[in-house]
C-alpha cells in the first residue's frame, strides 16, 4: 500500500512535440501532492504519464523513468494494464459507467480482475463507497443507474470505484473543476481522510484547494511561449504558498499572471 | 526486475518468437491432420488452419500471460479474421466477375446490340443495353435531382412545422421502399392504368423513386454541414433568404452534394427490379425512351443468366462486367472528390 | 439597403418587395416540392391497394394460408409460403452476417491504426457498390457449387437439427435453395450492417473508455464495458436496418433460390421462394388476375418493410443517438 513516486527525467511528447519537459521528482507515500500552474503548461500531460495513459494517445510517448517505490513501470515488458492497476486515477468530468449500476461501477475493477464471490464483492463495494463518503447517500439505491446520481456524488462514486480495487497510488486530475462548491468541499475532505492509506497526487487549477489539501506543491510552468512545461519548484505546500524559492512561482502564487 | 514481478508489473509476455510459433504449430498440425485423415480439399484446410492458429496462440497466451491477456488476444484474432471475411467476398465478387467477364468482353461487345443474335449464337453485345440505362438513368436524375435538392432545402431551411416533419417522415419511408415495388407501382399507375405500355421514361420513372430519396438524404446532410455562420454573415449583410440558400449555402455544399448524386447514380444503374417491371424487352437499339420497349444493362445480365445457353451465360458475365466497371468508376470518382474537397478545406 | 454590393449579389436589385417577393416565391416551389413528396407516396398507396384488392376478393381460396401460387390457371394462390421464405431466408442471411459485420466494424473503429481504417471502411462499403444482379451472377455459378460441400456437410452431421436435415439427399448436389439464397443475401447485408454498426461505435464516450483503460482492463475488456454496452440499441437497430434490406432483395434471390412453395423448415434441399423473387419471376406470364395477386404480395413485402424499418428507427432514436444514416 501506499508507494513512493519519483520520477527521473521524465519527457512526455505528442508525436514529435515536446509536451513536458525533463521532470525530476519525488512524491512520498501517505501524502497529498498538488500540482499546480496556468493552463496548458503541461501538469495533466505529466499526470497521465505516471501511470501509462499518456500512451493511449496514439503517437504519444514518453523519455525518462517513472520509478514506483525503485521499479521503473517503463521497463519494456512490463504490461501497462498491470502499472494501471496498481496506480488508479479519477478524472476531471465524472465518469461512471452508464449503463452499470451503482453496485456494478463500484466494484467494476474488481470484477475485472476476477473476482467474483457475491459476498466479497458486496463487502468491497461497501467498504470503498464507505471510503468515499459516498455510502449512506446511496446505500437503499445501489442497483440504481450509476448515471443517476449528482455530479458530486458521481465524482465520489469514481473515486469509490477507483479505490475498490486498492491501488497504491490515487492520480486525480482536476477531480472538482466541473463540480459545485459543497461537492468540491466534500472531496477535499475525502482526501484528507484518504492519505492515511493512498499516496495521491492532484492536478489542480485552484490554488487554494491546493492550500487547504495538500502536503507537498509543485508548480509547473511553461518554459516561455511555445515551449514545453517544465518543473519549476517543488517543497511543502506550506513554504510554497509563504515563502517561494523562486520569483516565478512567486508570480503565480500572488496572480501576478495565469 | 525482481522487485517488478514482486509488485507483479511485470507479466512474462508473449514475445513475437512465441506468437509466431504458435501459427505455424497451428498451420503443421493441420498439414499433419490432412495428410493423415480422410479430410482434403483447400478451403476446408484453410478453415482448419485458422481454427487451429487462433487455439495455439490462445493456449500460448494462456500459459504464458495468463487468462485475461489470452481472452484479449482470442478477441483480437477474432476480429481480424471478421475482417478477412468481410474482404474476401469482395475480392472473390470483383475478381470471378473479371474472370469470366473478360472473355466475351470486347469492343464489338460493347458496341454491338442483340439484333438478330439467339441464344445459340456467339456474337451480340450490350450497345443497346447501354443506350438504354443511360438513357433511363440519366431522365430518372433530370427527374430526381432537382426534386431532390428542393426537398431537401425545404426540409432544412424551411423546416419548421407539421408539414416538413411528415415530408421527412415521408422521405424517411421511402428509403425503405423495395425496389421491386417501386417497379410494381409504375407498372400499375403508369403502364397499365394510363395505358402507356413498356418503355425506358417507364423505367426511368420507377428509378427516380428509388433515386429521390437517396438525393433527398445526402442533400439534406451536406446542407446541415454548411456553418450557420455563413447564413447569419449573409443575412446580416441584408441578403434576402432565397438568394442565401442558392448562392451562399448551395455552392459550399455543392461537393458534397455531387458526392451524394454520383453515389445514388451509381446505385440506380444497378437496378434491375424496377427495369424489369417497366421497360419491357428488347434486343434492338431503341433510342426513344418514351415509347416502345427498351433495353437495359441489368436486365441484360439477368435474362441472359437464367438462360441455359453457355453463350447466353458468357455474355451476363461480360455484361456484369460492363456494370460493375461503370458503377466502380463512379463510385470511386465520389470518393476521390470527397477527399478533395476535405483536403482542400484544410 | 444598398449593402447587396457588399455581398457579391447584383448591386440594385434588393428592393425590399423584390427581395420579399423572391423570397415567397422559392419558399411555396420548396413547399411545393415537399407536396409532391406527399403526393406521389399517397399515389403509391392508392394505387396499389388498388390494383390489389381483386386478387384479395378473390375467394377460392385464403390470400393468408393458401401456400402454392397458381393465380391465372387454377386460382388458387397465398402468400403464406413466400412470407415464409421472405422470413427465412433474411433471417438466416443475418443471423450470418451480423457476427461479422460486429467484427468488421470493432476491428475499424478499435483496433485498426488509424491510417488504414479509412481505408477499410470504403472497402467494405464497396461491397454495398456491387448492383443485386452481379451479386446473383456470382451466387449461381460460383457459390452454389461451391457450397455443396459445406451442405454436404451440414447434412450429414447435423442433419438431426430439422433446419440441416435432408430427407431426400438432394443437398448433396448442386441446389438452389434457401440456404444459397441466405448466403448471398448475408454478403449483400453485411456492408449495410457494418457502415451503420460503425457509426455507433464510433460515438462511443472516450471518457467512459479512459475509465475502464484507468482501471487496468485490456483492450477486449474495455470494449466490453466501454463500448459494447451503450452501443447496443444502436447495433439492433443497425441489424434491423438491414433485415428491412433483406426482405426487399429480389433479383440475387431470383437467380438462385429454387421456387417452389413449401414451408418446409429444411433450408438445404432445392427449393424456396421469396415474396419479391417471386414476382419477379411470374410478373411475366401474369394475366390481370395474377398481377393483381402479385400486387398484392408486394403490399405485403412493403408493409412487412416499412414495419422493421420503423421498429429500428424507434430503437436507434430510444438510444438517443443521432443515426447519420448512410444509406
Amino acid at each position: 500500500m501506499a508507494k513512493r513516486i519519483e520520477t527521473i527525467g521524465l519527457s512526455c511528447y505528442y508525436g514529435g512535440t515536446k509536451a513536458v519537459d525533463s521532470v525530476n521528482i519525488t512524491i512520498e507515500p501517505k501524502s497529498v501532492t498538488a500540482v499546480i500552474g496556468p493552463s496548458g503548461c503541461g501538469k495533466s500531460t505529466f499526470l497521465r504519464a505516471l501511470n501509462r495513459m499518456h500512451e493511449v494517445i496514439p503517437a504519444a510517448r514518453v523519455e525518462g523513468q517513472v520509478l514506483l517505490d525503485d521499479v521503473d513501470i517503463y521497463t519494456p515488458g512490463v504490461d501497462p494494464a498491470a502499472v494501471r492497476r496498481v496506480i488508479g486515477m479519477v478524472f476531471q468530468r465524472p465518469n461512471p459507467f452508464p449503463t452499470m449500476s451503482i453496485f456494478d461501477n463500484a466494484v467494476a475493477g474488481l470484477r475485472l480482475n476476477g473476482v467474483r464471490g457475491k459476498s466479497a464483492l458486496e463487502e468491497a463495494a461497501e467498504r470503498s463507497l464507505r471510503a468515499a463518503n459516498l455510502w449512506d447517500e446511496v446505500k437503499d439505491r445501489l442497483r440504481r443507474p450509476g448515471a443517476g446520481l449528482s455530479g458530486g456524488q458521481q465524482q465520489r462514486l469514481c473515486i469509490a470505484r477507483a479505490i475498490a480495487v486498492e491501488p497504491q497510488v490515487l492520480l486525480m486530475d482536476e477531480p472538482c473543476s466541473s463540480l459545485d462548491p459543497i461537492s468540491t468541499l466534500a472531496i477535499e475532505d475525502l482526501m484528507v481522510d484518504l492519505k492515511e492509506r493512498y499516496t495521491i497526487v492532484i492536478v489542480t487549477h485552484n490554488m487554494q484547494q491546493a492550500a487547504r489539501v495538500s502536503d507537498t506543491t509543485a508548480f509547473f510552468t511553461l518554459r516561455g511561449q511555445g515551449e514545453p512545461g517544465h518543473l519549476v519548484e517543488v517543497d511543502s505546500t506550506q513554504r510554497i504558498f509563504t515563502n517561494p524559492a523562486q520569483r516565478r512561482t512567486e508570480d503565480y502564487i500572488t496572480g501576478r499572471f495565469g | 526486475m525482481s522487485g517488478a514481478s514482486a509488485l507483479g508489473l511485470q507479466r512474462r509476455r508473449l514475445s513475437r518468437w512465441g506468437l509466431l510459433l504458435a501459427i505455424v504449430a497451428g498451420v503443421a498440425v493441420t498439414a499433419g491432420l490432412f495428410s493423415v485423415t480422410p479430410l482434403q480439399g483447400r478451403a476446408d484446410f484453410l478453415v482448419v488452419a485458422v481454427v487451429l492458429v487462433l487455439a495455439a496462440v490462445t493456449a500460448a497466451s494462456w500459459s504464458v500471460e495468463g487468462g485475461r491477456a489470452a481472452r484479449n488476444r482470442l478477441a483480437t484474432g477474432l476480429a481480424l479474421l471478421a475482417l478477412a471475411l468481410a474482404l474476401l467476398p469482395l475480392a472473390f465478387v470483383l475478381g470471378y466477375t473479371t474472370l469470366r467477364g473478360l472473355h466475351r468482353f470486347t469492343g464489338g461487345f460493347l458496341t454491338h446490340s442483340m439484333a438478330g443474335v439467339g441464344p445459340l449464337s456467339t456474337g451480340g453485345g450490350v450497345y443497346h443495353a447501354i443506350i438504354g440505362t443511360l438513357e433511363q438513368v440519366t431522365l430518372s436524375s433530370l427527374i430526381a435531382v432537382p426534386l431532390g435538392l428542393l426537398v431537401a432545402v425545404y426540409v432544412t431551411e424551411y423546416g419548421r412545422g407539421v408539414t416538413a416533419t411528415a415530408v421527412r417522415f415521408l422521405i424517411d419511408v421511402m428509403t425503405g421502399i423495395p425496389s421491386i415495388v417501386a417497379g410494381l407501382f409504375i407498372l400499375a399507375f403508369y403502364i397499365i392504368a394510363l395505358h402507356r405500355g413498356f418503355s425506358g421514361f417507364a423505367g426511368a420513372l420507377a428509378l427516380t423513386i428509388l433515386e429521390l430519396p437517396i438525393i433527398v438524404r445526402a442533400s439534406e446532410e451536406m446542407i446541415k454541414l454548411v456553418p450557420a455562420g455563413l447564413r447569419e454573415a449573409a443575412y446580416a449583410l441584408g441578403v434576402p433568404k432565397w438568394r442565401t440558400i442558392v448562392r451562399i449555402v448551395l455552392p459550399t455544399a455543392s461537393t458534397g452534394i455531387t458526392t451524394g448524386v454520383m453515389l445514388a447514380v451509381a446505385r440506380v444503374i444497378g437496378e434491375t427490379a424496377p427495369v424489369l417491371l417497366t421497360v419491357g424487352d428488347n434486343s434492338f437499339i431503341h433510342t426513344n425512351p418514351f415509347a416502345g420497349a427498351q433495353g437495359s444493362l441489368p436486365l441484360f445480365v439477368f435474362q441472359q443468366a437464367g438462360s441455359s445457353s453457355n453463350f447466353d451465360v458468357q455474355r451476363a458475365w461480360a455484361g456484369a462486367l460492363t456494370l460493375i466497371l461503370l458503377v466502380v468508376v463512379l463510385y470511386v470518382a465520389a470518393r476521390l472528390l470527397t477527399r478533395r474537397n476535405t483536403l482542400a478545406q484544410r | 439597403m444598398t449593402v447587396g454590393a457588399l455581398a457579391g449579389a447584383d448591386p440594385g436589385t434588393l428592393s425590399d418587395r423584390r427581395s420579399r417577393r423572391g423570397d415567397a416565391a422559392f419558399a411555396g416551389i420548396t413547399r411545393a416540392a415537399g407536396l409532391v413528396v406527399f403526393a406521389l407516396l399517397g399515389a403509391i398507396a392508392v394505387f396499389l391497394v388498388v390494383k390489389a384488392i381483386p386478387a384479395l376478393r378473390h375467394d377460392k381460396s385464403s390470400f393468408w394460408t393458401t401456400k402454392i401460387w397458381d393465380p391465372d390457371v387454377s386460382g388458387r394462390f397465398g402468400i403464406a409460403a413466400l412470407v415464409f421464405g421472405t422470413l427465412l431466408s433474411s433471417v438466416l442471411a443475418l443471423a450470418m452476417a451480423v457476427p461479422v459485420s460486429l467484427g468488421v466494424a470493432l476491428y475499424v473503429t478499435e483496433y485498426a491504426p488509424r491510417r488504414i481504417s479509412r481505408l477499410l471502411g470504403y472497402l467494405t462499403d464497396l461491397l454495398a457498390a456491387v448492383p443485386s444482379v452481379v451479386y446473383g451472377l456470382f451466387g449461381l455459378f460460383f457459390l452454389l457449387p461451391r457450397l455443396v460441400g459445406l451442405q454436404s456437410w451440414l447434412a450429414a452431421r447435423l442433419g438431426w437439427i430439422p433446419l440441416f436435415a435432408d430427407p431426400s439427399g438432394q443437398a448433396r448436389e448442386y441446389s438452389k435453395s434457401i440456404f444459397g439464397a441466405a448466403v448471398i443475401l448475408a454478403i449483400m447485408v453485411l456492408p449495410i450492417v457494418s457502415a451503420i454498426t460503425r457509426e455507433v461505435l464510433r460515438q462511443a464516450d472516450p471518457a467512459i473508455k479512459e475509465a475502464a483503460l484507468a482501471l487496468g482492463a485490456t483492450r477486449w475488456e474495455m470494449i466490453r464495458t466501454a463500448v459494447l454496452p451503450p452501443s447496443r440499441p444502436g447495433i439492433v437497430g443497425a441489424v434491423m436496418l438491414g433485415l428491412g434490406r433483406t426482405l426487399g432483395e429480389t433479383i440475387a434471390v431470383a437467380l438462385v433460390i429454387g421456387n417452389t412453395f413449401s414451408t418446409s423448415w429444411h433450408i438445404l434441399p432445392p427449393g424456396g421462394a421469396t415474396i419479391a423473387a417471386n414476382i419477379a419471376n411470374f410478373f411475366g406470364e401474369a394475366g390481370a388476375l395474377g398481377r393483381s395477386a402479385l400486387i398484392a404480395s408486394g403490399l405485403v413485402l412493403f408493409a412487412i418493410t416499412l414495419l422493421v424499418n420503423f421498429l429500428a428507427r424507434y430503437v436507434i432514436l430510444r438510444s438517443g443517438r443521432e443515426e447519420r444514416s448512410t444509406v
